[in-house]
């Protein structure tokens, strides 16, 4: 399974000092991230310390109270948020495929509705999508009818059928049974190794460990380690990400 | 006469019947029908402003779509068929004269506004939060969201309730004889109505009864149809056939998000 042709010309990406709080819960409290371009950076944490928060940021499903986005080293907070997210294709924990519609169907609707491609480009568009993600028999079932696992790498075939730069994973693989996993991760790592520049929140060590080129560990809206694989998961510094990895690993 | 034939032939004179049946047919039927037709088509249009409004951020969008679904769902419609028949007619004479026909299209398609704008806004809420940030994060705007992907799942939750709305406007629709039709306006209440004034018995009423039923009931199973399908999905479950992906999705065709698991039944 390859996802080479999926990939646009990928751009860097920075978090700076993004700050964000509902009401007076303060959950980011100056994150920073940095990805380059055409890499993976897979942000680690407990629960509850802003990963997700910080990771819609980025597309501004959520907007930050003060903090920048930088694609290419350029602010993305002026530019309209819905073209934004069309460069900035994510993957959600639920996969958010939309049921009443066919999988096929499921990828052409953006790219009919935004991309303005006729129905048959894409059509082609899509299938050749569902190709890569090994889903091409699927095309006309509906996503109920799919497995978890089946579903998740529908919802990235329709993320790239968009040819986004950056690419944003939401515990891509939390809500997948175990045996599921694996496939949904290989699409993943392929497309990680295609170029593609990712941000992966994720329980998968494994994962960050062999795939990313950088971990980042945020724990209470605070970006506190980030590094390569080796040297976060090895010779962690910050006390608390010792005692996160003691737990998880 | 034994009171109990009496009883028989006022409810089942079949000369009275037969009178009245070629006039219910060819003028009571129609007339129900496009009364309640029309009235659900544009009480379905203005019900998804009001549902739009309704769940709308902006409190001058809300507030009047409140208070419109409050009178209107809270007044009889009798009182509201009169109110508007009545109470427009000058308005109704300069655009299309002295027939109070639309404007009884208008009263009904107003009340039931109110009922299906509620429907629909349930329906709306209903879909997860995350159906439109799917959306939003392919690039739609909240507009494009809610017209591709919100609503048309939350109108396929309520059909149900959408289709109960239809046999009530079939029902109410006889109240717009009311407003003084002419002869060939008359729905099928009214037509049996004057039969039974004339014939002095209540066969033609019966009659009409027997239409409307013969309406509503098959609706009343439709709706129970479509609420079975849309509650246990398609009949076919396909199971995944791919080697290295072996589990199983059953949340049928009601847009819950499935995690793998079977829903409890």
């Amino acid at each position: 399974m390859s996802t080479t042709a999926t990939t646009a010309t990928s751009v860097s990406l920075a978090v700076r000092d993004v700050h964000l709080a509902f009401g007076a819960h303060q959950v980011l409290r100056g994150a920073d991230l940095d990805v380059a371009r055409g890499g993976t950076t897979c942000v680690i944490g407990p629960s509850g310390s802003g990963k997700s928060t910080l990771l819609r940021t980025i597309n501004r499903l959520i907007e930050p109270d003060r903090g920048d986005v930088l694609l290419d080293g350029r602010s993305v907070l002026r530019d309209d948020p819905d073209a934004l997210r069309q460069r900035i294709g994510m993957v959600f924990q639920q996969f958010n495929l939309f049921p009443h519609m066919t999988v096929l169907r499921n990828i052409t609707l953006a790219l009919r509705k935004l991309k303005k491609l006729s129905e048959d480009e894409a059509v082609q568009v899509a299938r050749a999508q569902l190709e890569l993600v090994g889903l091409a028999a699927k095309a006309d079932a509906r996503p109920a009818h799919l497995s978890g696992g089946q579903q998740q790498r529908v919802a990235i075939a329709r993320a790239l059928a968009l040819r986004p730069q950056v690419m944003l994973f939401d515990e891509a693989t939390s809500a997948l049974d175990p045996e599921l996993v694996k496939g949904v991760l290989a699409v993943m790592a392929d497309l990680s190794a295609a170029g593609m520049t990712m941000v992966v929140v994720t329980h998968e060590m494994g994962f960050a460990r062999e795939v990313a080129d950088t971990v980042a560990f945020i724990d209470r809206g605070v970006v506190l380690e980030a590094g390569e694989p080796a040297a976060v998961f090895e010779t962690p510094e910050h006390p608390r990400l010792r005692r996160f990895l003691s737990q998880v690993l | 006469m034994d009171p109990l034939s009496t009883l028989w032939e006022t409810f089942f004179d079949w000369d009275s019947m037969r009178e009245a049946l070629p006039e219910m047919l060819t003028v009571g039927l129609p007339n129900t029908l496009i009364l309640a037709v029309s009235a659900a088509l544009l009480g379905s249009v203005l019900g998804m402003l009001l549902a739009i409004a309704g769940i709308s951020r902006t409190r001058w969008l809300r507030w009047p779509a409140r208070v419109y679904t409050d009178v209107f769902r809270g007044l009889p419609a009798a009182a509201t068929i009169l109110l508007i028949g009545v109470g427009l007619a000058p308005l109704g004479m300069q655009v299309w004269g002295p027939n109070p026909y639309p404007l009884g299209v208008l009263a009904l398609s107003l009340i039931a506004a109110a009922y299906i704008g509620e429907i629909f806004r349930s329906g709306i809420q209903s879909v997860e939060a995350a159906q439109l940030e799917g959306a939003r994060a392919l690039g739609f705007s909240w507009g494009e969201a809610m017209r591709l992907v919100i609503v048309p799942q939350g109108v396929r939750r309520v059909l149900p309730a959408w289709v109960n709305q239809l046999i009530a406007l079939i029902k109410d629709s006889s109240l717009v004889y009311f407003l003084g039709l002419v002869a060939s306006q008359r729905e099928l209440f009214r037509i049996g109505q004057d039969y039974a004034a004339t014939t002095g018995n209540e066969s033609a009423l019966l009659l009409a009864g027997l239409f409307y039923l013969a309406l509503t009931v098959p609706l009343t199973h439709a709706v129970n149809w479509i609420d079975r399908r849309l509650r246990q999905g398609r009949s076919v479950a396909v199971a995944p056939d791919d080697a290295d992906d072996a589990g199983l999705a059953l949340a049928g065709e009601t847009g819950l998000p499935t995690t793998g698991r079977r829903d409890p039944r």
